[in-house]
């Protein structure tokens, strides 16, 4: 059986229907003159927290040298499979002691989830999410990050350790005893 | 302990208190390990003679107490014995099984003597796990965390010893990773019979090297890769290449030799990485020639046929197999086999031959030195199953000059050739070009180009089946990869070439075969699927006149008269 509702008629004030555009036009008012809550986005952009994690990128140490040295540990973790590395070695004198590097990198920015797993697994500190959030392009091919790509969004990262340059001087220093 | 248990002449052994019939002498590590007990060690290999110089494998030992004056057994309060446990260590590997012999795996002693062989294994390591291709499979690495302590107290400067060393064409040499087990120099000693490699210096100076003016390229050298528990010796082809964890691994076995190694094909995503050996005790231990681990490059070989060809032309299979029918239909039909097809293949073209009525059915010979370990004088893998399977009745010669014969008699007018290159093989291309010649291969041969009709086949690695060594075991090898998308599987080639010709059916997939060949002959009451991984030995006697080529090898004697008769 159908439920009737009657509806209540209205009073006086609400015949008037000026109390509820007063009321409107409250809110109305409050908000154009409290600070913003929006920003012009993409002129505009958010100031981007602490460990915030974007797009992964690949990073070299303060003398340039590459740090990834292709373990394969992030593609091994990848939970998506985006990333795809194929090792190679490393031909250039200075670094020879390092010999291993990637010769291609390929991170899949359409399968990538952003869960950071490959930066924490990394144990050369190479791979990290940085803070670029905003990926476009107008093929499935663009929007794979090559190894070049990887290195141009990543940049520098400024850690003192330099571990394999230690271990190359205490190659060439000779046996410590 | 019954009479009954004593005359089967086992003893007991107690591996933390639990009892294990063993034969006597048997090494303790592999009696805890026969009940699921591992003894972690580095240098003891059960194919290599005992070194006991890694330390890893110390247990306690301990022998039922008897009373000194009077040799009276001590008894505990309960009557049960005494057992008197030695107050230090010993080690597992160092150590033989003897009745009543007890001993504790993981007691508080045992514990803390790994972590302390740990530690100072790990105390020089360089840890360069993230480049070094052992990582994965690196026993360093499990025992580490297994049995480490989980951090380091060495704060002093790391030893360095040389790295990235070439030791031969195949072998890397990375001495800071060397953990001094001695498993490659014995393998060389004892083994290849190559002795090149030695420690010299003493201390933590100690340093792996070839001895001045060698290098270790034999044919076994890339066994020491695969048996150096840690990172030290690696191999050149295999270098960086891909991380072990990424590879599938599928049983097959070395189709170099009629040895028949069996091995591990690694894959990944329809790519072979590397071929290493199988341990199976009846034939060749844990070994396997070098040679045999570049067959894969067959796979992507520059020759590689990819798709299936009738004259000049690329056609499908079908289009392929149904010229191959009406040529075949022909008469005067030769066939070629080869000692490198399966069990099953050869049984197809044993029918096709019969069908056809074959006026002759050759085999091509390969035949070269042998080494008197694991590489034999044939050359062909399965000349036994061409045998067993009735397609050949003699041994096959290297010369196809008969069959050359019967094509210039104008006898023969087709030719159907399976894996063989027919111009290597000693025909003659005028000869070749008189007959129709139908070809199934896997590579571009000299004699493909002048068939009438290719049928592009698979290698070893991408499909399955069975061949049969020179002990005629019968081992299976099973699909890595997927082949080629324009390439048929030879057997379901063979099969619709035979369906075809006699208007039967004729089974098709390697099980299928296997529930006619299992019926009756010498292949009766077995099926592709009961045949375990180490193989069965078939019956070879009535082939004991034949003069086979093979000389002693490793786990096989020829046969006496065969000797007799060189």
């Amino acid at each position: 059986m159908a439920i009737v509702l009657k509806r209540k008629p209205l009073n006086f004030l609400e015949k008037l229907y000026l109390p509820q555009i007063v009321a409107g036009l409250s809110t109305t008012f409050k908000r154009m003159l409290a600070p913003k809550e929006t920003m012009e986005y993409p002129e505009e952009r958010p100031p981007i927290p602490k460990g915030y994690r974007g797009v992964p990128t690949l990073v070299k140490d303060p003398e340039g040298r590459e740090k990834c040295v292709s373990c394969q540990l992030c593609e091994f973790v990848c939970p998506p499979k985006a990333i795809r590395i194929i090792p190679g070695e490393i031909q250039d004198e200075e670094h020879a002691n390092v010999e291993k590097a990637p010769k291609e990198f390929d991170i899949d920015m359409l399968r990538c989830i952003y869960c950071g797993m490959c930066e924490e697994v990394c144990p050369e500190e190479a791979i990290w999410l940085q803070n670029q959030y905003s990926m476009s392009g107008y093929s499935r091919e663009e929007m794979v990050n090559n190894k070049e790509k990887l290195y141009e969004l990543g940049g520098t990262l400024p850690d003192q350790h330099f571990k394999w340059k230690k271990k190359k001087e205490a190659e060439e220093a000779g046996n410590a005893h | 302990m019954s009479e009954e248990k004593k005359d089967d002449g086992l003893i007991s052994v107690f591996i933390d208190g639990q009892e294990v019939r063993t034969k006597p002498g048997t090494n303790i590590i592999e009696v805890a390990a026969s009940v699921g007990k591992e003894i972690p060690h580095y240098c003891y290999h059960p194919k290599l003679s005992v070194s006991g110089n890694c330390r890893m494998c110390l247990i306690e030992l301990g022998m039922p107490g008897r009373d000194r004056a009077t040799g009276e057994p001590i008894l505990n309060e309960d009557g049960s014995p005494k057992i008197m446990f030695f107050p230090g260590p010993a080690i597992g590997c160092g150590t033989n099984a003897a009745p009543n012999m007890h001993v504790k795996t993981d007691s508080d002693m045992v514990k803390e003597c790994r972590e302390g062989v740990t530690e100072f294994l790990l105390a020089n390591h360089p840890l360069d796990c993230p480049i070094c291709d052992q990582a994965g499979e690196c026993r360093l690495q499990e025992f580490s965390t297994s049995h480490g302590a989980g951090y380091s107290r060495f704060v002093e400067q790391k030893n360095v010893k040389p790295k990235r060393t070439r030791l031969g064409p195949r072998v890397m040499l990375d001495d800071e990773r060397c953990i001094l087990c001695s498993r490659c120099i014995r393998f060389c000693q004892e083994v290849a019979d190559d002795d090149v490699l030695g420690f010299t210096d003493r201390g933590s100076y100690s340093t792996l090297t070839c001895f001045p003016g060698k290098q270790l390229e034999n044919n076994y050298s890339l066994n020491t890769v695969d048996i150096c528990p840690v990172g030290a010796l690696t191999s050149t082809d295999f270098r960086f290449k891909m991380r072990v964890w990424f590879l599938k691994h599928v049983k097959s076995i070395d189709f170099e030799t009629s040895v028949g190694c069996n091995t591990d094909v690694w894959a990944r995503e329809g790519k072979i990485y590397r071929i290493t050996p199988r341990r199976n005790d009846e034939v060749n231990d844990t070994w396997m020639p070098d040679s045999g681990r570049e067959l894969y490059k067959l796979v992507d070989g520059e020759n590689r046929l990819p798709h299936c060809k009738a004259g000049e032309a690329n056609v499908s299979a079908s289009d392929a197999l149904a010229k191959a029918v009406e040529l075949l239909k022909g008469e005067g039909v030769a066939i070629v086999g080869s000692g490198r097809c399966s069990v099953e293949e050869q049984y197809a073209l044993k029918a096709i031959a019969e069908t056809t009525k074959a006026v002759g059915v050759y085999l091509v010979g390969r035949y070269g030195d042998d080494d008197g370990i694991l590489v034999s004088r044939d050359r062909n893998a399965n000349v036994r199953g061409a045998l067993m399977t009735g397609l050949i009745n003699s041994l096959p010669e290297e010369s196809l000059s008969d069959l050359g014969a019967k094509i210039d008699s104008g006898e023969v007018k087709v030719v159907l050739s399976v894996k063989e290159d027919l111009v290597a093989a000693g025909l003659s291309k005028d000869q070749i070009a008189k007959v129709k010649l139908v070809s199934f291969d896997t590579q571009r041969y000299a004699s493909t180009d002048l068939a009438g009709v290719v049928i592009a086949g698979l290698t070893p690695f991408e499909r399955s089946g069975t061949v049969i060594n020179q002990q005629f075991r019968i081992q299976k090898f099973h699909k890595a990869v997927p082949g080629p998308a324009g390439a048929v599987d030879d057997l379901v080639a063979l099969a619709t070439v035979q369906a075809n010709l006699s208007e039967e059916s004729f089974p098709s997939t390697v099980a299928s075969v296997w529930k006619q060949l299992g019926e009756s002959g010498p292949f009766e009451g077995l099926s592709f699927k009961s045949i375990p991984d180490e193989g069965v030995l078939l019956d070879g006697s009535a082939f004991g006149a034949l003069p086979f080529a093979e000389g002693k090898s490793l786990h096989f004697e020829p046969k006496q008269e065969a000797v007799a008769a060189e």
